[in-house]
């Protein structure tokens, strides 16, 4: 398979997480966003790891695999305490913090 | 050893300084005087030891550390004692010690902390005044020259809540320092001139050099920068305007300017460089000049003043005028022998005045004053033996200098100079004994102490009442003193009286610079030729014999005609003055205010300096510019960031769009690039 199907698959899916990151109004479904571009990343990696027979790319997708799940972890517990703060998942709700 | 006789009074100053708070008087005041008396006994000891050296080599050097050395261009801090510094650190010490003995009593109502503070400043004044005479270069008595500077802004400024003394201390000051300009500028050019500040290589150099007899050169613009300098310092015309003004200090810190220390520092100066002045004919008429006009100019202010301290203090200048006189025509022996023997006689009067003041508790005005010689008979006597010094009178220790002086104008035929130096002779003997007889004959015009005031808060003085003379330590340093106006003289009895001028003989190896040595080793100079200058043609003393002793007795008839004009105006016939006065306004105001000198610097330099600094510099420059660049500065981030700061507004979707588009820039600019 053509190198090309990998990018555009991977190109979608980023498309499609940062649509999700700037127009959905909740944190949780934010953060799942965010996933879904990491791994359109990750996608990519493979695929160009794949196309010149090194390993670089699978390695790197494992770090950023490692990284999504801390993430995951540290973002949840935030999102949990600022819930029990406000009452809400809107991202709009939590601007005080400016000048 | 040498370098003792400075160090000892810098410690007193330490001690006096840091722990005098915590000292009672007796302990204070003691080791002060303690510190200058053992200084004087060094001093003694060291010139003795000098004396026994032979003419040429009578030099004593010590060189405490090499200070700069750049290239080929090395500066050391020596000292170094010979003929003419060894007078100097004598009448510095001794006079010095008997000022700081009489201080003891004169202070003693100080409270312990200010007691102290007196007299760390008095021994930084001696410090500072010792090495000034020691220093065996430029650099090192140019510190002594600002020390000696910043001491009497100290001092005269000693009561400092009083506006009138802050204000004299700072003029003394700011005048001294328009004259120490010139004194570095000096300096600067004779590094340029002869790679060297060392008195020694300087005056060999310039013993080599041709006298600039027609042409204003280089020597002549040093000296001249120089002599701007001693003007400063030793309150010559136009720079005296500081030291009539430095009568706000208290009484001894005036005699310690006047006599020992400060004013003095102008005729060393030129003593010390005499072979430059030598080479420089044009600014020695300048310095004479100058000398015997500052003479007559504030002997005729002297004459009218009311304050008993200002009268002694434009006596001063116009005795600093004769030495200056006497150094310009070339007779440096002679104004350093009036600069010594007027240590004794000015110290004495300002003490004597003090103790008249101390005595009437602060009251200065000799118009309240009279009929004081039967309370304080030890006062009295002191005061006038000085007073028949300073005028001249016959056998006298003023007498042999002040006559050497005129002698030697006479003879080097400045007969114009001359005539001016015998007129404030008359001068002299007429005002010295207008306040002798306004202070201590005639009626009593004092009040009799019903209320105690100025400086002093009466302090276990007794009933207040009838004066009282001077306690021992004022007594001691009185008589001392007086003696010493007496005496003095005979080390100088001159060739016409059957003398041998031992001072001058003493003295003339320095002046000719003949005991500093044939070696030139310094850079610039090593290759120059030093051509073996014939010394000052010596004057036949047999030969103008006759003219000095017919001199002297026209000069004694002028000083004792003083005397008796004083006498018949301000003792016998008090309407003759006050009748003067009247008849011409217009000459007594103009006297009595001083010529008006203070007023014109007022107008022409003091008030165009306070305007262009006001208006120019403070509102113009300061206000301006620079707080206007500075204020600018924050109007311009706070203005740019009021625009800026709505960026931050909290919102996680606005900051995540705007890394967003500037990732999508980033890779914009690469794809495109």
């Amino acid at each position: 398979m053509p190198i090309g199907h990998y990018l555009v698959l991977s190109g979608l899916l980023f498309a499609i997480g940062t649509a999700g990151v700037f127009l959905r109004r909740n944190l949780i479904t934010l953060l799942l966003s965010v996933e879904i571009m990491l791994n359109a990343v990750n996608l990519a990696f493979v695929a160009f790891g794949r196309q010149w027979a090194t390993t670089d790319g699978q390695i790197i997708t494992f770090f950023v695999m490692t990284v999504a799940a801390a993430e995951a972890a540290v973002g949840l517990a935030i999102v949990i305490a600022l819930f029990r703060h406000r009452e809400s998942l809107n991202p709009e709700a939590f601007t005080s913090l400016k000048w | 050893m040498l370098a003792l006789i400075p160090l000892l009074p810098f410690g007193g100053f330490l001690v006096n300084a840091f722990f005098g708070r915590r000292l009672p008087k007796s302990i204070s005041g003691g080791l002060a005087t303690a510190v200058m008396a053992i200084s004087c006994v060094i001093s003694v000891m060291q010139v003795m030891t000098l004396a026994g050296m032979t003419p040429e080599t009578r030099q004593i050097n010590q060189v405490l550390y090499n200070w700069i050395s750049a290239g080929d261009f090395s500066l050391d801090l020596a000292l170094r004692l010979d003929a003419l510094s060894a007078v100097m650190i004598l009448v510095v010490t001794g006079i010095g010690s008997l000022i700081h003995l009489y201080s003891i009593s004169y202070m003693h109502e100080e409270t312990d902390p200010e007691y102290a503070r007196y007299f760390s400043y008095l021994n930084l004044f001696c410090f500072f005044m010792l090495m000034l005479v020691l220093g065996s270069n430029v650099l090192v008595m140019f510190v002594g020259w600002e020390g000696v500077g910043l001491c009497s802004y100290l001092l005269i400024g000693y009561y400092y809540e009083k506006k009138s003394a802050s204000d004299a201390a700072k003029k003394a000051f700011i005048v001294n320092r328009v004259g120490d300009f010139a004194f570095i500028l000096g300096a600067l050019l004779m590094v340029v001139t002869f790679n060297s500040l060392d008195f020694n290589t300087v005056a060999l150099a310039a013993k080599g050099m041709p006298a600039e007899t027609a042409t204003f050169g280089t020597l002549s613009i040093i000296t001249l920068l120089m002599f701007i300098g001693a003007t400063g310092k030793s309150a010559q015309i136009p720079l005296y305007v500081w030291l009539p003004d430095a009568m706000e200090g208290p009484t001894p810190v005036s005699a310690l300017i006047h006599a020992a220390t400060m004013v003095t520092a102008g005729v060393y100066m030129i003593g010390r460089n005499a072979m430059l002045f030598e080479h420089a004919p044009m600014t020695l008429t300048i310095v004479a000049i100058i000398g015997a006009a500052t003479a007559l100019f504030a002997g005729t202010i002297g004459l009218v003043q009311n304050d008993i301290k200002r009268v002694l203090a434009y006596s001063t200048v116009s005795q600093l005028g004769y030495m200056f006189l006497a150094m310009g025509v070339g007779a440096y022996g002679a104004g350093i022998f009036h600069l010594y023997t007027h240590a004794f006689f000015k110290a004495c009067l300002f003490l004597g005045s003090g103790a008249v003041i101390h005595a009437l508790h602060g009251e200065q005005d000799i118009r309240n004053m009279g009929g004081l010689k039967k309370h304080i008979p030890i006062t009295y006597w002191t005061f006038v033996i000085a007073s028949l010094a300073i005028a001249g009178v016959p056998f006298l220790s003023g007498f042999f200098s002040k006559d050497e002086i005129l002698f030697e104008t006479f003879v080097e035929s400045h007969r114009l100079l001359w005539g001016m130096g015998i007129l404030t002779s008359l001068l002299t003997a007429t005002y010295m004994f207008r306040l002798v007889h306004l202070t201590f004959h005639g009626e009593e015009r004092f009040s009799r102490g019903t209320e105690p005031h100025g400086h002093v808060a009466d302090g276990g003085h007794g009933a207040h009442g009838a004066p009282h003379d001077a306690p021992w330590p004022m007594a001691t340093a009185l008589v001392v003193l007086a003696l010493g106006s007496i005496l003095a003289g005979y080390v100088n009895l001159p060739h016409a009286l059957g003398g041998h001028a031992a001072l001058h003989e003493w003295l003339t190896p320095v002046f000719n610079a003949t005991n500093c040595g044939q070696e030139v080793t310094s850079g610039a100079l090593a290759g120059m030729a030093i051509e073996e200058c014939a010394p000052v043609e010596e004057r036949d003393p047999a030969e103008h014999a006759k003219t000095e002793i017919t001199l002297m007795i026209v000069s004694s008839l002028i000083a004792l005609g003083g005397i008796g004009l004083a006498t018949y105006l301000w003792l016998k016939h008090k309407e003759i003055p006050a009748k003067l006065a009247a008849q011409y306004p217009g000459v007594h105001r103009l006297l009595l205010n001083k010529y008006y000198v203070d007023e014109v610097y007022d107008a022409t330099i003091v008030q165009p300096i306070k305007v262009v600094s006001t208006e120019g510099l403070w509102r113009g420059f300061d206000v301006k510019i620079v707080d206007g660049a500075v204020n600018g500065a924050g109007y311009f981030v706070s203005g740019v960031s009021i625009v800026l700061r709505l960026l931050q507004n909290g919102s996680v979707k606005t900051y995540a769009a705007s890394m967003f588009a500037g990732a999508v820039a980033v890779l914009a600019y690469y794809l495109w690039r």
